[in-house]
């Protein structure tokens, strides 16, 4: 039940392409609903934060944080694979999804230990997030150093 | 007024990445790693920012908001620091967000119990 989002994803879409049949619109608005209510919730911890007086990086950092926080316990009892099995990519595509990637994989794997069961399998799907934003920003980086 | 364009503009982003699923062949792996980059790439040449300034969190908490983070971290690292910044820019950016994936993440792997299916 702690399984990523992701990779229950991925067996949806074998099972999806095994049996075609249009479900797009639904799909999409269960992603719409959920993803943006998702937004939503980040969207009221930022404002609150920044009634209190934070800074607007800092606001959304810690908004982030709490989402992730808020993730990995939906995550740790089992609950965001039901949301995930109803919203589709509205459960992925947030930073919630990225920290249930994280998480799901690491409890599931606990049993091969902690170093390469935990602390690698984390990574599984965080991984190549991690990689390709590095490889991006590094060329962001060089085009705006010679074009700035 | 922030928290219903946080809505629609979020819940679209999502959108788009469930037709991603949906009509073509991509992964959802793939589909969270093209995200990233596109918004990095994005907010690169400025755009992405003005999403962010109409969107707020809708535009922040989808994962092309990562990518954003990224971009502007780089290159904030490079007005400070020339060409050092371009390989420091992107790890600061994001050390918060991912640091606090992986401490919880791992906290909640030694607390929890595995639900004993095969993964």
């Amino acid at each position: 039940m702690n399984q990523s989002e992701v990779a229950k994803q991925e067996y949806a879409l074998l099972v999806e392409q095994a049996s075609p049949g249009s479900k797009v619109a639904g799909n999409c608005l269960r992603a719409f609903l959920v993803g943006g209510g998702i937004c939503v919730v980040g969207q009221i911890f930022k404002n609150a934060l920044l009634a209190l007086g934070m800074a607007n990086d800092d606001a959304s950092l810690v908004t982030a944080c709490i989402l992730v926080v808020i993730a990995v316990l939906l995550t740790s009892v089992g609950l965001y694979s039901k949301i995930g099995k109803f919203a589709g990519a509205g459960a992925i595509v947030p930073i919630t999804g990225f920290a249930n990637a994280i998480t799901a994989p690491a409890i599931e794997y606990k049993k091969e230990g902690l170093v390469l069961g935990v602390g690698a399998k984390m990574f599984v799907i965080a991984g190549p997030v991690i990689v390709y934003g590095a490889m991006a920003s590094v060329l962001v980086g060089l085009f705006h150093f010679f074009m700035r | 007024m922030s928290i219903l364009w946080a809505f629609i503009i979020g819940g679209l982003i999502c959108v788009a990445g469930q037709l991603l699923i949906d009509l073509t062949k991509l992964t959802p792996a793939r589909i969270l790693v093209l995200f990233v980059v596109a918004g990095c790439l994005l907010s690169g040449i400025g755009w992405y920012q003005r999403l962010v300034d109409f969107a707020g969190a809708g535009a922040l908490v989808p994962l092309p908001g990562f990518g954003h983070v990224l971009a502007e971290g780089v290159k904030k690292a490079v007005n400070e620091r020339g060409l050092i910044g371009v390989i420091t820019g992107g790890f600061t950016a994001m050390a918060g967000g991912v640091t606090a994936a992986i401490v919880f993440g791992y906290l909640a792997a030694l607390l929890s119990k595995p639900s004993g299916e095969t993964p």
